[in-house]
Protein backbone atom coordinates (compact mmCIF):
# COMPACT_ATOMS: atom_id res chain seq x y z
CA UNK A 1 0.00 0.00 0.00
CA UNK A 2 1.38 3.13 -1.18
CA UNK A 3 0.92 6.06 1.28
CA UNK A 4 -0.81 9.20 -0.18
CA UNK A 5 -0.08 13.00 0.83
CA UNK A 6 -2.98 14.87 0.80
CA UNK A 7 -2.80 18.35 0.31
CA UNK A 8 -4.98 20.85 -0.65
CA UNK A 9 -3.45 22.94 -3.33
CA UNK A 10 -3.55 26.49 -2.83
CA UNK A 11 -3.70 29.13 -6.39
CA UNK A 12 0.00 30.65 -5.85
CA UNK A 13 0.04 33.48 -4.01
CA UNK A 14 -3.61 32.81 -2.11
CA UNK A 15 -2.12 32.80 1.25
CA UNK A 16 -0.10 36.26 0.79
CA UNK A 17 -2.47 38.15 -0.71
CA UNK A 18 -4.41 40.42 1.34
CA UNK A 19 -7.82 40.41 -0.21
CA UNK A 20 -10.52 37.52 0.69
CA UNK A 21 -11.82 35.62 -2.63
CA UNK A 22 -15.80 35.10 -2.04
CA UNK A 23 -18.11 32.78 -3.62
CA UNK A 24 -21.69 34.22 -3.76
CA UNK A 25 -23.62 31.41 -5.50
CA UNK A 26 -24.09 29.37 -7.57
CA UNK A 27 -26.87 28.73 -5.00
CA UNK A 28 -27.49 31.20 -2.36
CA UNK A 29 -30.58 33.05 -1.11
CA UNK A 30 -29.46 36.10 -2.05
CA UNK A 31 -28.85 35.45 -5.73
CA UNK A 32 -32.42 34.60 -6.40
CA UNK A 33 -31.51 32.35 -9.20
CA UNK A 34 -28.70 30.01 -10.00
CA UNK A 35 -26.25 33.12 -10.24
CA UNK A 36 -22.02 32.94 -9.35
CA UNK A 37 -20.02 35.27 -8.66
CA UNK A 38 -15.96 34.70 -7.66
CA UNK A 39 -15.75 37.96 -5.86
CA UNK A 40 -12.36 39.49 -4.44
CA UNK A 41 -13.25 41.40 -1.24
CA UNK A 42 -11.02 43.94 0.56
CA UNK A 43 -12.59 44.02 4.05
CA UNK A 44 -16.67 44.46 1.95
CA UNK A 45 -15.24 45.96 -0.47
CA UNK A 46 -15.45 44.94 -3.80
CA UNK A 47 -12.17 44.64 -5.78
CA UNK A 48 -13.32 42.74 -8.21
CA UNK A 49 -15.71 40.35 -9.49
CA UNK A 50 -16.22 37.65 -12.18
CA UNK A 51 -19.42 35.94 -13.38
CA UNK A 52 -20.06 32.38 -14.26
CA UNK A 53 -23.36 31.58 -15.74
CA UNK A 54 -24.62 28.33 -17.60
CA UNK A 55 -25.81 26.74 -14.40
CA UNK A 56 -29.41 26.06 -15.88
CA UNK A 57 -28.55 25.84 -20.00
CA UNK A 58 -30.80 23.54 -21.51
CA UNK A 59 -29.83 24.01 -25.03
CA UNK A 60 -33.20 25.56 -26.45
CA UNK A 61 -31.80 26.42 -29.85
CA UNK A 62 -30.90 23.39 -30.45
CA UNK A 63 -33.45 22.00 -29.18
CA UNK A 64 -35.25 24.40 -31.55
CA UNK A 65 -33.52 23.06 -34.63
CA UNK A 66 -36.23 19.66 -34.03
CA UNK A 67 -39.18 21.24 -33.41
CA UNK A 68 -41.79 22.48 -34.95
CA UNK A 69 -43.47 25.86 -34.40
CA UNK A 70 -46.05 25.41 -31.87
CA UNK A 71 -43.74 22.95 -29.79
CA UNK A 72 -40.91 26.16 -29.56
CA UNK A 73 -43.68 27.97 -27.21
CA UNK A 74 -43.14 25.97 -24.29
CA UNK A 75 -39.14 26.63 -24.57
CA UNK A 76 -39.98 30.02 -24.51
CA UNK A 77 -42.09 29.64 -21.36
CA UNK A 78 -38.60 28.94 -19.77
CA UNK A 79 -36.73 31.79 -20.55
CA UNK A 80 -38.05 34.84 -18.57
CA UNK A 81 -40.37 32.90 -16.31
CA UNK A 82 -42.03 36.00 -14.47
CA UNK A 83 -43.48 37.05 -17.33
CA UNK A 84 -43.82 33.37 -19.66
CA UNK A 85 -47.26 35.57 -21.68
CA UNK A 86 -44.84 38.20 -23.13
CA UNK A 87 -42.34 35.20 -24.35
CA UNK A 88 -45.15 33.00 -26.14
CA UNK A 89 -46.83 36.06 -27.69
CA UNK A 90 -43.26 37.22 -29.12
CA UNK A 91 -42.66 33.56 -30.55
CA UNK A 92 -45.88 33.47 -32.14
CA UNK A 93 -45.47 37.20 -33.78
CA UNK A 94 -42.37 36.12 -34.83
CA UNK A 95 -44.05 32.84 -36.57
CA UNK A 96 -46.94 35.42 -37.77
CA UNK A 97 -44.01 37.47 -39.62
CA UNK A 98 -42.37 35.26 -41.53
CA UNK A 99 -46.56 33.57 -42.08
CA UNK A 100 -47.14 37.09 -43.21
CA UNK A 101 -50.40 36.49 -40.87
CA UNK A 102 -52.16 39.48 -39.97
CA UNK A 103 -54.47 39.63 -37.13
CA UNK A 104 -57.31 41.21 -35.58
CA UNK A 105 -57.63 44.39 -33.87
CA UNK A 106 -59.90 42.28 -31.02
CA UNK A 107 -56.78 39.88 -30.90
CA UNK A 108 -54.65 42.45 -30.55
CA UNK A 109 -56.50 44.34 -27.90
CA UNK A 110 -56.68 40.92 -25.73
CA UNK A 111 -52.56 40.04 -26.45
CA UNK A 112 -52.18 43.52 -25.21
CA UNK A 113 -54.08 42.73 -21.71
CA UNK A 114 -51.87 39.62 -21.23
CA UNK A 115 -48.31 41.26 -22.23
CA UNK A 116 -49.26 44.19 -19.86
CA UNK A 117 -50.49 41.87 -16.97
CA UNK A 118 -47.62 40.11 -17.68
CA UNK A 119 -45.18 43.47 -17.13
CA UNK A 120 -47.01 44.22 -14.23
CA UNK A 121 -46.03 40.54 -12.51
CA UNK A 122 -42.52 41.08 -13.78
CA UNK A 123 -42.02 44.38 -12.47
CA UNK A 124 -43.16 43.33 -8.94
CA UNK A 125 -41.28 40.50 -8.81
CA UNK A 126 -38.66 42.43 -9.11
CA UNK A 127 -39.43 45.48 -7.13
CA UNK A 128 -40.36 43.77 -4.40
CA UNK A 129 -37.19 41.86 -4.69
CA UNK A 130 -35.12 45.01 -3.94
CA UNK A 131 -36.97 45.77 -1.02
CA UNK A 132 -36.45 41.92 0.42
CA UNK A 133 -32.61 42.69 -0.51
CA UNK A 134 -32.76 45.54 1.74
CA UNK A 135 -34.46 44.25 4.31
CA UNK A 136 -38.17 44.78 3.91
CA UNK A 137 -40.17 42.38 3.55
CA UNK A 138 -43.59 43.28 4.12
CA UNK A 139 -43.79 44.87 0.45
CA UNK A 140 -43.07 41.37 -1.27
CA UNK A 141 -45.51 39.60 1.06
CA UNK A 142 -48.45 42.50 0.31
CA UNK A 143 -48.24 42.56 -3.59
CA UNK A 144 -47.99 38.44 -3.83
CA UNK A 145 -51.83 38.66 -3.55
CA UNK A 146 -51.99 40.44 -7.04
CA UNK A 147 -49.92 38.52 -8.59
CA UNK A 148 -51.43 35.57 -7.87
CA UNK A 149 -54.72 37.28 -9.12
CA UNK A 150 -52.90 38.10 -12.88
CA UNK A 151 -51.80 33.68 -12.62
CA UNK A 152 -55.80 33.47 -12.13
CA UNK A 153 -56.29 35.53 -15.16
CA UNK A 154 -53.72 33.33 -17.07
CA UNK A 155 -55.10 30.28 -15.94
CA UNK A 156 -58.83 31.06 -17.19
CA UNK A 157 -57.35 31.43 -20.68
CA UNK A 158 -55.42 29.99 -21.07
CA UNK A 159 -55.28 27.08 -17.76
CA UNK A 160 -52.05 27.34 -16.74
CA UNK A 161 -50.43 29.82 -13.96
CA UNK A 162 -46.45 30.18 -14.53
CA UNK A 163 -45.17 28.72 -17.80
CA UNK A 164 -47.96 29.72 -19.52
CA UNK A 165 -47.85 28.07 -23.29
CA UNK A 166 -50.92 30.66 -23.57
CA UNK A 167 -52.20 31.69 -27.29
CA UNK A 168 -51.98 30.50 -30.44
CA UNK A 169 -50.15 31.53 -33.75
CA UNK A 170 -52.97 34.15 -35.05
CA UNK A 171 -54.51 34.90 -31.52
CA UNK A 172 -55.91 32.70 -28.22
CA UNK A 173 -56.73 29.43 -27.84
CA UNK A 174 -60.58 30.38 -27.07
CA UNK A 175 -62.25 33.44 -26.34
CA UNK A 176 -61.73 35.15 -22.51
CA UNK A 177 -64.68 34.03 -20.68
CA UNK A 178 -66.80 36.28 -18.15
CA UNK A 179 -64.55 35.04 -15.04
CA UNK A 180 -61.32 36.49 -16.61
CA UNK A 181 -63.11 39.79 -17.42
CA UNK A 182 -63.89 40.05 -13.90
CA UNK A 183 -60.89 39.65 -12.10
CA UNK A 184 -60.07 41.89 -14.79
CA UNK A 185 -62.23 44.46 -14.03
CA UNK A 186 -61.26 42.87 -9.77
CA UNK A 187 -57.70 43.87 -10.74
CA UNK A 188 -58.17 47.13 -12.52
CA UNK A 189 -60.14 48.54 -8.57
CA UNK A 190 -57.94 46.82 -6.32
CA UNK A 191 -54.27 47.89 -8.03
CA UNK A 192 -54.27 51.13 -7.92
CA UNK A 193 -54.58 51.41 -4.28
CA UNK A 194 -51.93 48.18 -3.57
CA UNK A 195 -49.34 49.91 -6.04
CA UNK A 196 -49.97 53.34 -4.21
CA UNK A 197 -49.20 51.58 -1.16
CA UNK A 198 -46.33 50.09 -1.94
CA UNK A 199 -45.03 52.78 -3.15
CA UNK A 200 -45.52 54.47 0.24
CA UNK A 201 -43.56 51.24 1.89
CA UNK A 202 -40.16 52.17 -0.32
CA UNK A 203 -39.90 55.01 -2.59
CA UNK A 204 -39.58 57.73 0.56
CA UNK A 205 -38.16 55.51 2.89
CA UNK A 206 -34.84 56.63 4.54
CA UNK A 207 -33.38 53.32 4.39
CA UNK A 208 -34.63 51.95 1.84
CA UNK A 209 -33.39 55.34 -0.35
CA UNK A 210 -30.15 55.26 1.46
CA UNK A 211 -29.46 51.68 0.14
CA UNK A 212 -30.45 52.49 -3.94
CA UNK A 213 -29.39 55.92 -4.19
CA UNK A 214 -26.12 55.92 -5.46
CA UNK A 215 -25.30 52.11 -5.96
CA UNK A 216 -25.08 50.14 -8.79
CA UNK A 217 -25.49 53.44 -11.35
CA UNK A 218 -24.33 53.21 -15.02
CA UNK A 219 -24.19 56.55 -17.12
CA UNK A 220 -26.51 55.98 -20.53
CA UNK A 221 -23.28 56.06 -23.01
CA UNK A 222 -22.16 52.64 -20.99
CA UNK A 223 -25.46 50.81 -20.88
CA UNK A 224 -26.07 51.30 -24.58
CA UNK A 225 -22.32 50.19 -25.57
CA UNK A 226 -23.66 47.03 -22.80
CA UNK A 227 -26.37 46.37 -24.60
CA UNK A 228 -28.83 47.48 -21.99
CA UNK A 229 -32.87 47.61 -23.03
CA UNK A 230 -35.53 47.64 -21.05
CA UNK A 231 -35.93 49.38 -17.52
CA UNK A 232 -32.95 49.35 -17.12
CA UNK A 233 -31.75 51.25 -19.91
CA UNK A 234 -34.42 53.85 -19.47
CA UNK A 235 -33.45 54.21 -16.05
CA UNK A 236 -30.19 55.87 -17.21
CA UNK A 237 -32.67 58.05 -19.32
CA UNK A 238 -32.75 56.58 -22.97
CA UNK A 239 -36.13 56.63 -23.60
CA UNK A 240 -35.84 53.32 -26.31
CA UNK A 241 -39.16 50.67 -26.10
CA UNK A 242 -39.64 48.44 -28.50
CA UNK A 243 -43.08 48.76 -27.74
CA UNK A 244 -42.61 52.46 -29.15
CA UNK A 245 -39.72 52.38 -31.66
CA UNK A 246 -41.19 48.84 -32.93
CA UNK A 247 -44.80 48.59 -32.33
CA UNK A 248 -46.40 44.91 -32.12
CA UNK A 249 -49.92 44.27 -31.40
CA UNK A 250 -51.37 47.66 -32.23
CA UNK A 251 -49.78 49.43 -29.40
CA UNK A 252 -49.85 52.46 -31.74
CA UNK A 253 -53.66 52.43 -30.41
CA UNK A 254 -52.67 53.58 -26.81
CA UNK A 255 -51.34 56.53 -24.83
CA UNK A 256 -49.06 55.95 -22.48
CA UNK A 257 -45.72 57.33 -21.79
CA UNK A 258 -42.11 55.67 -21.24
CA UNK A 259 -41.07 56.68 -17.82
CA UNK A 260 -37.22 57.36 -17.49
CA UNK A 261 -34.61 57.97 -14.97
CA UNK A 262 -31.18 59.74 -14.89
CA UNK A 263 -28.83 58.25 -13.06
CA UNK A 264 -29.80 54.77 -13.68
CA UNK A 265 -28.28 53.89 -9.98
CA UNK A 266 -30.95 51.05 -7.93
CA UNK A 267 -33.19 53.74 -7.24
CA UNK A 268 -34.19 54.81 -10.35
CA UNK A 269 -33.95 51.44 -11.40
CA UNK A 270 -37.19 50.69 -8.57
CA UNK A 271 -38.99 54.19 -10.04
CA UNK A 272 -38.92 53.34 -13.53
CA UNK A 273 -40.43 49.75 -12.60
CA UNK A 274 -43.02 51.50 -10.41
CA UNK A 275 -43.93 54.29 -12.99
CA UNK A 276 -44.27 51.17 -15.89
CA UNK A 277 -46.87 49.31 -13.21
CA UNK A 278 -49.00 52.34 -13.74
CA UNK A 279 -48.71 52.83 -17.42
CA UNK A 280 -49.55 49.47 -17.71
CA UNK A 281 -52.77 50.06 -15.82
CA UNK A 282 -53.57 52.70 -17.62
CA UNK A 283 -52.84 50.69 -20.81
CA UNK A 284 -54.85 48.38 -19.56
CA UNK A 285 -57.70 50.54 -18.86
CA UNK A 286 -57.98 51.51 -22.37
CA UNK A 287 -57.55 47.72 -23.74
CA UNK A 288 -60.37 47.16 -21.57
CA UNK A 289 -62.60 49.72 -22.99
CA UNK A 290 -61.54 49.05 -26.27
CA UNK A 291 -62.49 45.55 -26.00
CA UNK A 292 -65.82 46.35 -24.86
CA UNK A 293 -66.63 48.30 -27.69
CA UNK A 294 -66.85 45.08 -29.85
CA UNK A 295 -70.00 44.02 -30.06
CA UNK A 296 -72.11 40.87 -31.40
CA UNK A 297 -69.96 38.54 -34.09
CA UNK A 298 -66.92 41.08 -33.68
CA UNK A 299 -66.93 40.30 -29.84
CA UNK A 300 -66.30 36.78 -30.67
CA UNK A 301 -63.10 37.18 -32.63
CA UNK A 302 -60.08 35.62 -31.20
CA UNK A 303 -57.96 34.77 -33.45
CA UNK A 304 -56.92 35.44 -37.54
CA UNK A 305 -58.17 33.15 -39.99
CA UNK A 306 -55.02 30.47 -40.29
CA UNK A 307 -56.52 27.64 -40.54
CA UNK A 308 -53.09 25.99 -41.24
CA UNK A 309 -51.48 26.97 -38.87
CA UNK A 310 -54.42 27.90 -35.74
CA UNK A 311 -55.08 24.41 -33.96
CA UNK A 312 -58.43 23.34 -34.41
CA UNK A 313 -61.21 24.10 -31.17
CA UNK A 314 -60.12 21.15 -28.78
CA UNK A 315 -63.95 19.77 -28.53
CA UNK A 316 -63.56 19.14 -32.28
CA UNK A 317 -60.17 17.50 -32.09
CA UNK A 318 -61.71 14.72 -29.39
CA UNK A 319 -64.98 14.41 -31.93
CA UNK A 320 -64.08 15.10 -34.88
CA UNK A 321 -61.70 13.07 -37.62
CA UNK A 322 -60.69 15.80 -39.50
CA UNK A 323 -60.23 18.00 -36.73
CA UNK A 324 -57.99 15.41 -34.57
CA UNK A 325 -55.93 15.17 -38.41
CA UNK A 326 -55.18 18.95 -38.63
CA UNK A 327 -54.11 18.93 -35.00
CA UNK A 328 -52.06 16.39 -35.41
CA UNK A 329 -50.07 18.05 -38.42
CA UNK A 330 -50.00 21.25 -37.06
CA UNK A 331 -48.15 20.26 -33.57
CA UNK A 332 -46.37 17.74 -35.66
CA UNK A 333 -45.20 20.31 -38.52
CA UNK A 334 -46.55 18.14 -41.05
CA UNK A 335 -47.79 22.00 -42.67
CA UNK A 336 -43.89 23.46 -44.22
CA UNK A 337 -42.76 26.87 -43.27
CA UNK A 338 -42.40 29.41 -45.43
CA UNK A 339 -38.43 30.16 -46.42
CA UNK A 340 -37.26 33.52 -44.81
CA UNK A 341 -35.61 35.02 -42.40
CA UNK A 342 -36.83 37.40 -39.24
CA UNK A 343 -36.17 39.42 -36.76
CA UNK A 344 -38.71 40.31 -34.42
CA UNK A 345 -38.62 41.60 -31.03
CA UNK A 346 -41.07 42.81 -28.09
CA UNK A 347 -40.80 44.92 -25.08
CA UNK A 348 -40.23 42.00 -22.47
CA UNK A 349 -40.09 42.48 -18.63
CA UNK A 350 -36.96 43.05 -18.87
CA UNK A 351 -35.76 44.31 -21.81
CA UNK A 352 -35.40 43.71 -25.68
CA UNK A 353 -36.69 40.23 -26.03
CA UNK A 354 -35.40 39.18 -29.39
CA UNK A 355 -36.05 35.76 -31.85
CA UNK A 356 -33.81 35.33 -34.93
CA UNK A 357 -35.56 33.16 -37.25
CA UNK A 358 -34.35 31.58 -40.08
CA UNK A 359 -36.69 29.27 -42.12
CA UNK A 360 -35.16 26.96 -44.72
CA UNK A 361 -38.60 25.63 -45.59
CA UNK A 362 -38.64 22.70 -44.01
CA UNK A 363 -41.09 21.70 -40.88
CA UNK A 364 -38.54 23.21 -38.37
CA UNK A 365 -36.52 26.14 -37.80
CA UNK A 366 -33.11 25.88 -39.26
CA UNK A 367 -31.95 28.69 -36.95
CA UNK A 368 -33.56 29.99 -33.98
CA UNK A 369 -31.70 32.66 -31.95
CA UNK A 370 -33.08 33.89 -28.34
CA UNK A 371 -31.84 37.65 -27.88
CA UNK A 372 -32.48 37.60 -23.88
CA UNK A 373 -31.75 40.41 -22.36
CA UNK A 374 -30.25 39.89 -19.05
CA UNK A 375 -27.81 37.95 -20.69
CA UNK A 376 -26.34 40.96 -22.19
CA UNK A 377 -26.60 43.07 -19.31
CA UNK A 378 -25.31 41.17 -16.74
CA UNK A 379 -22.10 41.48 -18.45
CA UNK A 380 -22.01 44.87 -17.09
CA UNK A 381 -22.55 43.90 -13.55
CA UNK A 382 -18.53 44.04 -12.88
CA UNK A 383 -18.53 47.37 -13.34
CA UNK A 384 -21.68 48.27 -11.70
CA UNK A 385 -20.40 46.72 -8.60
CA UNK A 386 -16.83 46.97 -8.13
CA UNK A 387 -15.72 49.64 -5.73
CA UNK A 388 -19.25 48.51 -4.24
CA UNK A 389 -19.74 47.12 -0.67
CA UNK A 390 -20.92 43.88 -1.00
CA UNK A 391 -24.23 44.61 0.19
CA UNK A 392 -25.19 46.85 -2.58
CA UNK A 393 -23.81 44.48 -5.30
CA UNK A 394 -26.65 41.62 -3.62
CA UNK A 395 -29.15 45.06 -4.07
CA UNK A 396 -27.88 45.51 -7.86
CA UNK A 397 -28.25 42.27 -8.79
CA UNK A 398 -32.07 42.03 -8.23
CA UNK A 399 -32.70 45.41 -9.38
CA UNK A 400 -30.69 44.33 -12.56
CA UNK A 401 -33.75 41.71 -12.98
CA UNK A 402 -31.78 38.93 -13.74
CA UNK A 403 -33.29 35.87 -14.45
CA UNK A 404 -31.51 32.56 -14.64
CA UNK A 405 -33.79 30.65 -17.40
CA UNK A 406 -33.13 33.52 -19.25
CA UNK A 407 -30.14 33.66 -18.96
CA UNK A 408 -28.88 30.28 -19.72
CA UNK A 409 -31.51 29.48 -22.06
CA UNK B 1 -26.06 60.73 -1.11
CA UNK B 2 -28.17 63.05 -2.30
CA UNK B 3 -32.20 62.07 -1.56
CA UNK B 4 -33.30 64.20 -4.38
CA UNK B 5 -35.82 62.30 -6.83
CA UNK B 6 -34.01 62.18 -10.04
CA UNK B 7 -36.69 60.86 -11.64
CA UNK B 8 -38.36 62.82 -14.61
CA UNK B 9 -41.31 61.17 -17.01
CA UNK B 10 -40.49 60.75 -21.03
CA UNK B 11 -41.86 62.28 -23.93
CA UNK B 12 -44.11 60.18 -24.43
CA UNK B 13 -45.78 58.23 -27.23
CA UNK B 14 -45.66 60.64 -29.83
CA UNK B 15 -42.41 62.46 -29.49
CA UNK B 16 -40.43 59.23 -30.41
CA UNK B 17 -41.20 60.51 -34.36
CA UNK B 18 -37.94 61.15 -36.27
CA UNK B 19 -36.21 64.13 -36.21
CA UNK B 20 -36.58 66.69 -39.30
CA UNK B 21 -34.11 65.87 -41.28
CA UNK B 22 -34.30 63.47 -43.98
CA UNK B 23 -35.26 60.09 -42.42
CA UNK B 24 -32.79 57.36 -43.01
CA UNK B 25 -33.90 54.91 -45.77
CA UNK B 26 -32.25 51.34 -46.29
CA UNK B 27 -31.82 53.16 -49.65
CA UNK B 28 -29.31 55.75 -48.21
CA UNK B 29 -27.36 53.36 -46.23
CA UNK B 30 -27.39 51.08 -49.03
CA UNK B 31 -25.85 54.12 -51.22
CA UNK B 32 -23.38 55.09 -48.39
CA UNK B 33 -21.80 51.70 -47.72
CA UNK B 34 -21.20 51.31 -51.33
CA UNK B 35 -19.67 54.42 -51.88
CA UNK B 36 -17.49 53.34 -49.12
CA UNK B 37 -16.43 50.16 -49.59
CA UNK B 38 -17.59 49.36 -52.91
CA UNK B 39 -17.51 45.93 -53.91
CA UNK B 40 -16.48 44.48 -50.52
CA UNK B 41 -20.09 44.76 -49.39
CA UNK B 42 -22.31 43.25 -51.05
CA UNK B 43 -25.76 41.14 -51.22
CA UNK B 44 -28.00 43.82 -50.13
CA UNK B 45 -31.37 42.46 -49.58
CA UNK B 46 -34.56 43.89 -48.54
CA UNK B 47 -36.35 41.14 -45.70
CA UNK B 48 -39.56 42.09 -44.08
CA UNK B 49 -38.43 45.51 -44.52
CA UNK B 50 -34.82 45.02 -42.78
CA UNK B 51 -32.14 45.58 -44.96
CA UNK B 52 -29.76 42.86 -45.10
CA UNK B 53 -26.03 42.70 -46.73
CA UNK B 54 -22.78 41.07 -46.36
CA UNK B 55 -19.41 41.54 -46.32
CA UNK B 56 -15.87 39.71 -46.56
CA UNK B 57 -14.59 38.38 -43.03
CA UNK B 58 -11.51 40.64 -43.28
CA UNK B 59 -13.95 43.46 -43.47
CA UNK B 60 -16.54 43.18 -40.31
CA UNK B 61 -14.74 45.93 -38.08
CA UNK B 62 -14.23 48.17 -40.81
CA UNK B 63 -17.73 47.95 -41.36
CA UNK B 64 -19.03 47.79 -37.96
CA UNK B 65 -16.67 50.94 -37.62
CA UNK B 66 -18.24 52.92 -40.09
CA UNK B 67 -21.62 52.27 -39.03
CA UNK B 68 -20.70 53.27 -35.69
CA UNK B 69 -19.06 56.64 -36.49
CA UNK B 70 -20.56 57.84 -39.85
CA UNK B 71 -22.70 60.61 -38.58
CA UNK B 72 -26.19 60.21 -40.64
CA UNK B 73 -25.40 56.11 -40.10
CA UNK B 74 -25.38 55.95 -36.49
CA UNK B 75 -25.52 52.23 -35.78
CA UNK B 76 -23.80 52.40 -32.46
CA UNK B 77 -26.36 49.65 -30.76
CA UNK B 78 -25.53 46.18 -30.83
CA UNK B 79 -28.92 44.36 -30.52
CA UNK B 80 -27.79 40.48 -31.16
CA UNK B 81 -24.31 38.40 -32.21
CA UNK B 82 -25.06 34.98 -33.52
CA UNK B 83 -23.59 32.94 -35.96
CA UNK B 84 -25.23 29.84 -38.47
CA UNK B 85 -23.89 26.47 -39.51
CA UNK B 86 -24.38 25.70 -43.32
CA UNK B 87 -23.30 22.54 -43.91
CA UNK B 88 -23.94 22.58 -47.14
CA UNK B 89 -21.72 25.86 -48.34
CA UNK B 90 -18.22 24.23 -48.91
CA UNK B 91 -16.15 27.10 -47.77
CA UNK B 92 -18.75 29.19 -46.04
CA UNK B 93 -20.07 26.74 -43.38
CA UNK B 94 -20.37 29.52 -40.71
CA UNK B 95 -21.91 32.78 -40.34
CA UNK B 96 -21.72 35.30 -37.67
CA UNK B 97 -24.59 37.49 -38.03
CA UNK B 98 -25.11 41.33 -36.60
CA UNK B 99 -27.85 43.12 -35.86
CA UNK B 100 -27.35 46.46 -35.69
CA UNK B 101 -30.00 49.69 -34.10
CA UNK B 102 -29.95 53.06 -35.23
CA UNK B 103 -31.75 54.56 -32.15
CA UNK B 104 -31.89 57.68 -32.81
CA UNK B 105 -33.44 56.95 -36.79
CA UNK B 106 -35.17 54.12 -35.32
CA UNK B 107 -33.68 51.85 -38.30
CA UNK B 108 -32.56 48.05 -38.06
CA UNK B 109 -30.09 46.11 -40.23
CA UNK B 110 -28.28 42.54 -40.41
CA UNK B 111 -25.47 42.21 -41.24
CA UNK B 112 -23.52 38.83 -42.15
CA UNK B 113 -19.66 36.90 -42.67
CA UNK B 114 -19.05 33.70 -43.67
CA UNK B 115 -16.03 31.95 -42.98
CA UNK B 116 -14.50 28.61 -43.67
CA UNK B 117 -15.35 26.20 -40.77
CA UNK B 118 -11.03 25.17 -40.42
CA UNK B 119 -10.17 28.27 -40.18
CA UNK B 120 -13.25 29.87 -38.53
CA UNK B 121 -11.19 33.62 -37.35
CA UNK B 122 -13.15 36.62 -37.53
CA UNK B 123 -12.27 39.61 -35.52
CA UNK B 124 -13.66 40.61 -32.52
CA UNK B 125 -16.08 43.47 -32.11
CA UNK B 126 -16.10 43.82 -28.36
CA UNK B 127 -13.56 46.49 -28.75
CA UNK B 128 -16.32 48.78 -30.08
CA UNK B 129 -19.20 46.95 -28.36
CA UNK B 130 -18.91 45.76 -24.68
CA UNK B 131 -21.72 44.13 -25.32
CA UNK B 132 -20.50 41.94 -27.90
CA UNK B 133 -18.01 40.12 -25.09
CA UNK B 134 -20.22 37.47 -23.76
CA UNK B 135 -22.86 37.30 -27.37
CA UNK B 136 -18.99 36.13 -28.51
CA UNK B 137 -17.87 33.81 -25.87
CA UNK B 138 -21.50 32.05 -26.62
CA UNK B 139 -21.15 31.91 -30.42
CA UNK B 140 -17.45 30.65 -29.83
CA UNK B 141 -18.90 28.50 -27.28
CA UNK B 142 -21.57 26.93 -29.72
CA UNK B 143 -19.98 27.33 -33.34
CA UNK B 144 -16.33 27.52 -32.42
CA UNK B 145 -15.61 31.14 -33.99
CA UNK B 146 -12.59 32.06 -33.30
CA UNK B 147 -12.68 35.73 -32.06
CA UNK B 148 -9.72 37.17 -33.32
CA UNK B 149 -8.31 39.61 -30.00
CA UNK B 150 -11.27 38.97 -27.75
CA UNK B 151 -10.21 39.55 -23.98
CA UNK B 152 -11.16 36.14 -22.69
CA UNK B 153 -12.50 33.88 -25.39
CA UNK B 154 -13.88 30.74 -23.53
CA UNK B 155 -16.82 28.95 -22.67
CA UNK B 156 -19.40 30.69 -21.55
CA UNK B 157 -23.31 28.27 -20.93
CA UNK B 158 -21.27 24.81 -21.71
CA UNK B 159 -18.95 23.38 -18.99
CA UNK B 160 -15.05 23.50 -19.55
CA UNK B 161 -14.47 20.63 -20.56
CA UNK B 162 -16.49 19.77 -23.50
CA UNK B 163 -14.26 19.33 -26.68
CA UNK B 164 -16.51 20.24 -29.30
CA UNK B 165 -19.31 22.42 -30.47
CA UNK B 166 -22.74 21.42 -30.23
CA UNK B 167 -25.05 23.91 -32.49
CA UNK B 168 -22.96 22.98 -35.20
CA UNK B 169 -25.44 21.03 -37.65
CA UNK B 170 -23.01 17.71 -37.77
CA UNK B 171 -24.33 16.90 -33.85
CA UNK B 172 -27.80 15.94 -33.74
CA UNK B 173 -29.94 16.59 -31.21
CA UNK B 174 -29.79 13.38 -29.26
CA UNK B 175 -26.60 11.88 -28.61
CA UNK B 176 -26.79 8.51 -30.90
CA UNK B 177 -24.32 7.06 -28.58
CA UNK B 178 -26.03 7.02 -25.40
CA UNK B 179 -25.98 3.83 -23.91
CA UNK B 180 -27.83 4.98 -20.68
CA UNK B 181 -31.34 5.07 -21.83
CA UNK B 182 -33.55 1.66 -22.62
CA UNK B 183 -34.59 1.83 -26.46
CA UNK B 184 -37.31 -0.31 -25.38
CA UNK B 185 -38.77 2.31 -22.72
CA UNK B 186 -38.36 5.23 -24.78
CA UNK B 187 -40.65 3.59 -27.63
CA UNK B 188 -37.02 2.94 -30.06
CA UNK B 189 -36.50 -0.81 -29.53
Amino acid sequence: MTEHHHHIKLPEGSIEKQTTTLNVGPTHPATHGVFQNIMELDGERIVSTESTVGYIHRAFEKIAERRPLYQITPLTDRLNYCSSPINNMGWHLTCEKLLGVQTPKRVDYLRIIIMELSRISDHLICNSIVGVDTGAYTGFLYVMQYRELIYEIYEEVCGSRLTTNIGRIGGFERNFNNTAFTKLEKFLKEYPSVLKEFENLFTRNRIFMDRTIGTGGISAERALNYGFTGPNLRATGVDYDVRVHSPYSSYEDFDFSIPVGKTGDNYDRFLVRNEEMWQSLSILQQAYRKIQEFKGEEAEVFHANVPEYYLPKKEDVYTKMEALIWHFKIIMGEVDMPKGEVYKSVEGGNGELGFYLISDGGRTPFRLHFRRPCFIYYQAYPELVTGGMLSDAIVTMSSLNLIAGEMDA
Amino acid sequence: MEANNSFTMGHGLWSMDKPEKMALTNETIQQKLTAKFGEAVFGFEDTYGMLCFETAKENNLKLLQFLHDDEELGFRFLTDLCAVNYPDQPGRELAVVYHLHNLAANVRIRFKVFTDINTPDIYTASKLFASANWMERETFDFYGVNFVGHPNLKRILNVDEMDYFPMRKEYPLEDQTRVDKDDEMFGRG
